[in-house]
Parts: structure tokens; C-alpha cells; sequence
């Protein structure tokens, strides 16, 4: 039983590759970080999983993504993106309060419930270690959060929906250590329910929280293995050379 | 010697900077002094709630409103027509049209905004004008609802764009965080774009509607000019741009009539000021 199944996937933006035939899996209640200097195509094959590369207009691809077993290009694409949700490397609050932001999804989805509404909420902002913080003030602005509880806000509203996947994209990179360990403490937690994949561009991230680690370079899959593994007797000598900090 | 020249490139361009300002106030001071002579004759109240204009019968009669009304009308009518028309233009062009398609639509945007009004008063004359009379079995074609289509069309292209604009600076990535949460794409925009860009839109509007409030042609043309207070919006009306225009030919020069026409342009003034004041604040919140 795999979550997403990637056959020889290529992408391309207009003529440029962004991805070269990419084969992997990605394993239920796992951490998949994927590593990777910039304009390594990290970014783009997370947001193929969500079908997000979409609204780019010079997008194209070849291969196959499946998810649970079917081809994502058949599946209904709001349904694929309520079941694969995704934190940016930017928290981006939507400009509602604290409460909406986070029911955001289930409205869009039709739950009109309140009661189930509220409890929805609550649920996800305790995953998302979010609620003892905001528990007295959901109706107030979410932009006067602060940049953690932000992102942290972000993850509660992924969460609301149900998702069977999180991708996060960088989801520390404008963070302070504190915030970054607190998000880090719910990734772990929150893979006992939910597969995760994270891009980060932070080497020690991956090696902190990742089950497993895919290194890319150059729109190419490298390696992927168990995070030891790739952290100790990486296979590739550029993956060393990458987790040494010699180039990237 | 350097120096001296920047002081004078500065001072040219100070003396550029406070002319426009200048001349505003000189303008706004002869309007003034012309215009308020008229509550010689008629007090404030009676000018502006008066019902009747007859200006040239003796003693004049100097109510202007049935050419508030008249307006009112015409520039209702047109932004009913033109707001909806006009946003969900913005909306396809910023977001649904495939590109070849969006700029063939700014394009066309653009050039109706080229077109002089008095050609598309002609052109309304000579097409709408015998459509509205005939679809409604009425005397004349000439009607407010005329103007308000017509004036529409103006409307529009001010609509159009601003809000275009606005919706276009919106982040992209409020569009992917609700897109990444499920939301279809009409639900992204309906709740997340259209309220973000909310303020630059609301301004679209207003700045749409000074422009119609200030036509003067094309109402003229196709709005029967008839000075009473309209009954319905089949009715012919006369807008206040259109009195000054079609009479300050003919008034006499210090005469009621002639103060009572500059006292209608300080209502004008006061009204277009108004909305752009208002489109000028929601243009700033959005900052």
C-alpha cells in the first residue's frame, strides 16, 4: 500500500525541464523530506502532488502521479486538493479572522454546521499546537498573529479539511528557532494520522524530523532512502557533497 | 554654476507643480463668484428643491430639481447597467480568459474608452433611441433610460480597468491558498479575491460614476432634454450638464438665468469632488 506512486514523471515550463523522469513512492504515515539545492525542482514535484503546477499556463508533463491507486489527472481536482492539503513557505492567512480561516475549507466544502464548525476548529488548532494561544480571541484579525502562530494557523486550516497528505513547502524559512521547533514538534505528531512530505532547504530539518530522504538535483531524483542512511553512507557523492554543505 | 542650475530645474518644476493647484482654486473662485449670485434672486432651498426651471419666463423660475433628478436617474440607471457588466468583465479578464483572449479584450476595452461621446451619442441616437421606442411602445425613443445605456458604455471602460488592476495585484498566493484547500475556482474568487480586492474595486466604481455624472454629450443627444421631474425611467429627462451646455449660449451675461447656470456647475463641482474624494479613500485603504 502506497500514498503516491510516481512513474517516470517529466515536467517541463514551456522548454525549460523542471523534472527528469522521476520515479518514487511516497509511504503512508511517513516524513518524506526532500532535500535539495534551489532550482532543484523540489518545489515543483510537491506541487505536483496537489495538482497545484496546474494553474501555471506553461506547465506540461509526461508519466504517471498516482494517488492511492488512481492517475491524479482522472480524480476530481478540489476533491484531490481537500485530501492533499499544503502549507507554504509563507504563512498566508486569509484576510478573515482566526475562526473562518480555519473553517475556511469545510465552508468551501459545504459544511454549514455550526457546532460541528466550532469543533472542527478547536480539533485542528490543538493538532497544529495553535489553540491554548488563540482560544480567547477567534474572532480577531488573523494578520495580528505573529509569524509562527501564522504558519501554525495555516496548518490548523490544512488540517480542518481532512486531508489524507500534507506537503509543506519550506514551511519554516522565515521562522525563529522557537516557532521552527514547535512546527517541527507537530510534524512529528502529526504523522501518527497523516503521510507528510516536507521540502526544506534546512539539511538538519530533514535529519531532525524526516523518516525518509530524497535528495534532488537538477530536476533529478538522486537518492532516496532512510534518513540515517542518506545522513551517514549516502550512496551518491553528490549527496554527500550536498549534506556537507559543499555546494547548493 | 552646477548648482545653480538645479536650483533652477527645481524652482521650474515647483512653479509646474503649484499651477495645476492654482489654477483649481482660480477656477473654483470665478465659479463661486458667478454662481452664488444667484441666491440673490432664489434662496439655497428653492434652487436646489425647486420644481420647476423655467428660466426665461418672467420672473424666472429657478428649481433645479428636476435636473438633479434627472441626474440621478440617468446615472443610477447607467451604473446598475454598467457595475455588473463591468466587474464580471474584470472578473473573466483577470482571471478566466485565456491570454489571447484577454488581450483582445483590453484592446476592445481601450478603444471604447477612445470613443469620443458625441460619437456614441450619435450612434445611440440613431440605433438604441428607435429600439427603446419601439420595444416599449412609447411616444419617443429619447428617455433616460436611453442615456443610462449609453453612458453605460462610458462607464465601463473605467470600470473595467480599475478593477482589473485591482484584482490583478491581489498576491497570487491567496488564489493558491484557497485553490490548495479545495476551494473551486468561482468559490476563490467570490470569497477570497473579490473581498481582497474589494477596496480597489468599490473605487472602479466611483471613479465610473464621476465619469457619468460629468457627460455632458451624449446626454444631451439622446436624453429628450426635457426639464420636468421624471415620472419613470421611460420618461425623457435633462441632466445638469446638459442645461449648462444646451443655455449658456443663449443666456444674457449677468442675467439670473446666467448665474443660475454657473450655480449649477458649483453643484456639479461639488458632486464629481464628492465621488472622487470617496474613490480616493477606498484607493487608500487598500494601501
Amino acid at each position: 500500500m502506497v500514498t503516491f506512486d510516481i512513474k517516470k514523471l517529466n515536467v517541463w515550463f514551456d522548454s525549460t525541464q523542471a523534472l527528469k523522469s522521476v520515479t518514487m513512492q511516497i509511504l503512508p504515515n511517513e516524513i518524506l523530506s526532500i532535500i535539495g539545492p534551489s532550482n532543484s525542482g523540489k518545489t515543483t514535484f510537491l506541487r505536483m502532488l496537489n495538482r497545484l503546477n496546474d494553474l501555471n499556463t506553461r506547465f506540461k508533463m509526461n508519466g504517471d502521479v498516482l494517488f492511492d491507486g488512481q492517475d491524479i489527472r482522472k480524480v476530481d481536482v478540489e476533491l484531490l486538493r481537500r485530501k492533499v492539503g499544503m502549507v507554504f513557505a509563507l504563512p498566508l492567512p486569509l484576510p478573515l479572522s482566526i475562526f473562518d480561516n480555519v473553517a475556511y475549507g469545510m465552508k468551501m466544502a459545504g459544511v454549514n454546521n455550526r457546532k460541528r464548525l466550532a469543533q472542527v476548529v478547536e480539533n485542528a488548532l490543538k493538532q497544529a499546537y495553535l489553540w491554548e494561544e488563540v482560544k480567547d480571541r477567534m474572532g480577531e484579525s488573523a494578520f495580528k498573529l505573529s509569524g509562527g502562530q501564522q504558519q501554525r494557523l495555516c496548518i490548523a486550516r490544512t488540517l480542518a479539511v481532512e486531508p489524507e497528505v500534507i506537503l509543506f513547502d519550506e514551511p519554516c524559512s522565515g521562522l525563529d528557532p522557537i516557532s521552527t521547533a514547535k512546527i517541527e514538534d507537530a510534524m512529528v505528531k502529526l504523522k501518527e494520522k497523516y503521510t507528510i512530505v516536507l521540502v526544506t532547504n534546512n539539511v538538519k530539518q530533514a535529519a531532525r524530523v524526516g523518516d525518509r530522504t530524497a535528495f534532488f538535483l537538477n530536476g533529478e531524483l538522486i537518492e532516496l532512502d532512510k534518513t540515517e542512511k542518506i545522513f551517514t553512507v549516502p550512496q551518491d557523492n553528490r549527496t554527500d557533497g550536498y549534506i556537507r554543505g559543499k555546494f547548493g | 554654476m552646477r548648482k545653480f542650475k538645479e536650483f533652477i530645474i527645481e524652482k521650474l518644476i515647483l512653479v509646474c507643480g503649484i499651477a495645476s493647484i492654482f489654477f483649481v482654486v482660480l477656477i473654483f473662485l470665478f465659479l463661486l463668484k458667478e454662481g452664488l449670485a444667484v441666491f440673490n434672486i432664489v434662496g439655497p432651498f428653492n434652487f436646489l428643491f425647486g420644481k420647476s426651471w423655467y428660466p426665461i419666463s418672467d420672473p424666472p423660475q429657478l428649481g433645479i430639481l428636476p435636473l438633479i433628478l434627472g441626474s440621478l436617474l440617468v446615472t443610477l440607471g447607467a451604473a446598475i447597467i454598467s457595475i455588473p457588466i463591468g466587474v464580471g468583465c474584470a472578473i473573466y479578464i483577470a482571471e478566466v480568459a485565456p491570454l489571447k483572449i484577454k488581450e483582445i479584450l483590453k484592446a476592445g476595452i481601450e478603444l471604447l474608452a477612445a470613443i469620443p461621446s458625441v460619437v456614441l451619442g450619435f450612434i445611440g441616437m440613431v440605433t438604441l433611441v428607435p429600439i427603446v421606442k419601439n420595444v416599449f411602445h412609447l411616444p419617443t425613443g429619447l428617455t433616460a433610460l436611453s442615456g443610462s445605456i449609453m453612458l453605460a458604455f462610458m462607464a465601463m471602460p473605467t470600470i473595467v480597468s480599475i478593477a482589473e488592476d485591482a484584482l490583478y495585484s491581489i498576491p497570487k498566493t491567496y488564489k493558491e491558498g484557497a485553490l490548495a484547500l479545495g476551494a473551486t475556482h468561482w468559490q476563490t474568487i467570490w470569497r477570497v479575491m473579490l473581498p481582497a480586492a474589494s477596496s480597489g474595486i468599490l473605487a472602479a466604481i466611483m471613479l465610473g460614476i464621476g465619469r457619468v455624472i460629468g457627460e455632458t454629450m451624449a446626454v444631451m443627444m439622446i436624453t429628450g432634454n426635457a426639464a420636468v421631474i421624471p415620472n419613470s425611467i421611460l420618461a425623457p429627462v435633462r441632466t445638469l450638464t446638459a442645461t449648462i451646455a444646451a443655455e449658456m449660449g443663449e443666456a444674457v451675461v449677468g442675467s439670473e438665468h446666467y448665474f443660475a447656470l454657473f450655480a449649477i456647475g458649483i453643484v456639479l463641482f461639488v458632486i464629481s469632488f464628492a465621488i472622487n474624494v470617496t474613490a480616493d479613500l477606498f484607493l487608500h485603504k487598500k494601501q
